[in-house]
């Protein structure tokens, strides 16, 4: 049985009153004790309760109230452990935050991938995760596993959901039709200018400038072609927006008819009976996230939630909430007729029928064109 | 009588200070009770203000490695970009115009409210001055989100218009540098009034009365009289909505477009966005700096020290 501190000062008290000890002793160690609680440090007591609760963090929404109504609050019934939430629009805006903050202040992101798995890696942010107290991984994608494990054989991060980038229209002004037939040309029609959005994210503009320009997003010959598409449609967009809240705002309200989109969040909008369509045009961004573990977090813990998260009952129960596939391989669990049905859901597991960022190709040219997208939006 | 109470005396007398014996031991303005008062703020000063800038300022010698992470091996690259490239000076430019027309408007819409709380004769004064706090009381993000609801396509004024039919298609009225600055105006105002306000409060308005007893119309009193006399507090509000203007951050990234961004969001960019802390952290200290020296060459020139006179001692 644990002692508490309170506990152990009755116990030192009785023994005292019992003659077991003398004043000088008793004295002496009550003396100790009050100082290392008056020197204990912030961090302390925070460690200590760290048993008691885990501090997650992910993308607000509707996707983050699927996970907390499907996952958090079963868990925390079952575990006792709290499970804090926070949020964030933009994820280097968390990584931001981390970065100024003590190990374990923040413990498990809802985070973007790959291509943000080498940033928390890169800055020495990153855990270890013993696979053995997860073992609810044997059923997760390995073709979603394997780009993680190529950067750090140890893995830092577990694979939760996918999803793509497409084209979400206003089927008031845009017949599906028209939509099919123009894909991500939809982006640059001058028809449109004006009511144009798009994602203030460098990976997405550039992507659908290469898909524009013909390219290979995943090996870019002629940026400058790419930056004067970028430019293009930045001439027509109303607005770049920058979290999946903004994207409804915007698409619900009609302040835009066409722009590039999050599949599960346009999902949600028809589940709304907003006059919504979306299509995946070919070579569409395709995208994974995943539950990554920072240093200084409480391991077992964690990868306890984790565990939990990938049971297939939560794990589709999730899916279903936040309208992304799970990580689940549905060679291996039986997933649902609704989750057949979402956005980009690959019924194979092979993951072949998807586009994914070249983690390694986007890294190396991240910094620079991010900064170019940044001055672009810009007006530069 | 001791040497030290005679001195004391001598002081009193000549009107110099205005000592109150306490106790045996402190007297009020004694130099050791009012440092003594200070410390804290001057401590808090020193540990939240002036330590992280120096810090901020620091860390613009440090170099660059990729995303979110840097090394403390020193350079001058980070400055030398930003006196290089014409892009930062732009955005500089641009904010400092944009802060300048947002002031000057406060300046003149704020103004006349200012004026009719001073001078109405409405019993209950004090709610309309409940009235300009009260905005204080919503989150500043939700009073801009507003924004989008009053002038969104199918916001407030262009629903009412088309169903006048006045206008065929909506109005685009958001994300501009017009929607930023009204932004501003929406969110600085209140300021400028306050400021104005207790401005006019100090003026002897028996000032007033003498002026119209020699013969001035109100026009020529309010000119000659209240306008001079409450200037230093108009200037104390235009500095303070310019420097509130040109560093924010929220209004044009809620109600611009890209193009309409300030200085504050090209740190944003540059910190969360690039994760490039050295260049943040010199745009941030340009920022400051440039800022500074205009509130510091501002309040020597246009009389602010009569707004800090009480202070002087």
């Amino acid at each position: 049985m644990k002692l508490t501190t309170t506990k152990r000062l009755e116990r030192l008290h009785d023994r005292y009153a019992n003659g077991d000890l003398s004043r000088r002793t008793f004295l002496t160690l009550t003396a100790a004790a009050a100082a290392s609680a008056g020197l204990s440090m912030p961090w302390m007591g925070r460690a200590l309760a760290a048993v008691e609760e885990v501090r997650f963090d992910g993308w607000g929404g509707t996707v983050q109230d699927a996970i907390d109504k499907f996952a958090f609050q079963p868990y925390t019934a079952k575990t006792k452990i709290k499970v804090v939430q926070g949020t964030f629009g933009d994820e280097d805006e968390i990584i931001t935050k981390i970065k100024t903050a003590k190990p374990g202040d923040y413990q498990v992101i809802h985070s973007s991938g790959v291509n943000y798995y080498i940033k928390y890696v890169n800055g020495g942010l990153t855990s270890e995760i013993n696979e053995a107290n997860i073992p609810n991984m044997v059923n997760v994608l390995q073709p979603m596993i394997e780009p993680f494990r190529k950067l750090t054989p140890k893995l830092s991060a577990v694979p939760y959901d996918y999803g793509t980038t497409g084209i979400a229209y206003n089927t008031k002004v845009i017949s599906p039709e028209e939509a099919k037939e123009k894909g991500a040309a939809l982006l640059l029609d001058k028809k449109y200018a004006g009511k144009v959005g798009g994602y203030s994210d460098m990976t997405t503009r550039v992507w659908y400038a290469a898909l524009a320009t013909g390219q290979d997003p995943n090996n870019l010959k002629d940026m400058d072609t790419i930056w004067a598409k970028v430019r293009e449609t930045r001439d027509l967009a109303k607005k770049f927006w920058s979290s999946g809240a903004e994207l409804m705002d915007l698409l619900s309200k009609g302040e835009i008819v066409v722009t590039d989109a999050w599949s599960g969040r346009v999902a949600a909008l028809q589940d709304q009976g907003h006059p919504i369509g979306y299509l995946d045009p070919a070579g569409s961004y395709a995208w994974m996230e995943d539950m990554l573990i920072l240093k200084g977090s409480p391991m077992a813990e964690c990868e306890e939630l984790i565990n939990f998260m990938l049971d297939p009952a939560t794990s589709i129960a999730v899916a279903e909430g936040q309208s992304y596939p799970p990580s689940l391989d549905p060679t291996k669990v039986k997933l649902t007729d609704k989750i057949a049905k979402l956005p980009a859901f690959d019924p194979t597991g092979t993951m072949k029928a998807l586009t994914f960022a070249d983690p390694t190709y986007w890294a190396t040219n991240e910094d620079a064109w991010t900064k170019q997208w940044n001055r672009i939006s810009k007006g530069a | 009588m001791k040497q030290s109470s005679l001195r004391e005396h001598k002081r009193l007398e000549e009107g110099a200070y205005i000592r109150v014996r306490m106790n045996n031991r402190w007297t009020l303005y004694d130099p050791r009770l009012a440092w003594m008062l200070v410390a804290p703020v001057l401590l808090l000063l020193i540990f939240f203000l002036v330590l992280p800038i120096a810090v901020m300022a620091a860390y613009t010698f440090f170099t660059f490695v990729t995303a979110g992470v840097e090394t403390s091996a020193l350079t001058t690259a980070n400055w030398q970009e930003f006196f290089t490239d014409s892009y930062y000076s732009g955005f500089l430019l641009k904010t400092l115009r944009v802060g300048a027309i947002t002031a000057l408007l406060c300046g003149v819409l704020g103004y006349f409210p200012a004026y009719f709380i001073w001078a109405t004769s409405f019993k209950h004064k004090w709610l309309l001055l409940l009235l300009l706090i009260v905005p204080f009381w919503i989150s500043f993000t939700i009073r801009t989100f507003s924004w989008i609801n009053i002038l969104g396509e199918q916001g407030v004024i262009n629903v009412a218009l088309l169903k006048m039919g006045i206008i065929n298609e909506p109005l685009q009225m958001l994300y501009n540098e017009g929607a930023v600055i009204l932004g501003l105006l929406h969110f600085l105002l209140p300021y400028m009034i306050l400021n104005v306000y207790v401005s006019l409060e100090g003026i002897d308005r028996t000032l007033i009365a003498a002026a119209r007893s020699m013969g001035c119309t109100s026009a020529q009193a309010f000119r000659e009289v209240t306008l001079p006399l409450s200037l230093p507090g108009l200037a104390a509000g235009l500095l303070l909505c310019f420097v509130l203007a040109a560093g924010s951050y929220v209004t044009p990234q809620l109600l611009g477009s890209g193009r309409d961004a300030l200085f504050g969001n090209l740190i944003y960019d540059t910190i969360m966005g690039e994760l490039n802390w050295p260049m943040g952290a010199t745009l941030s200290i340009v920022l400051f700096v440039v800022l500074g020296f205009f509130a510091a060459i501002y309040t020597r020139y246009m009389g602010m020290s009569q707004i800090v006179k009480g202070l002087a001692g």
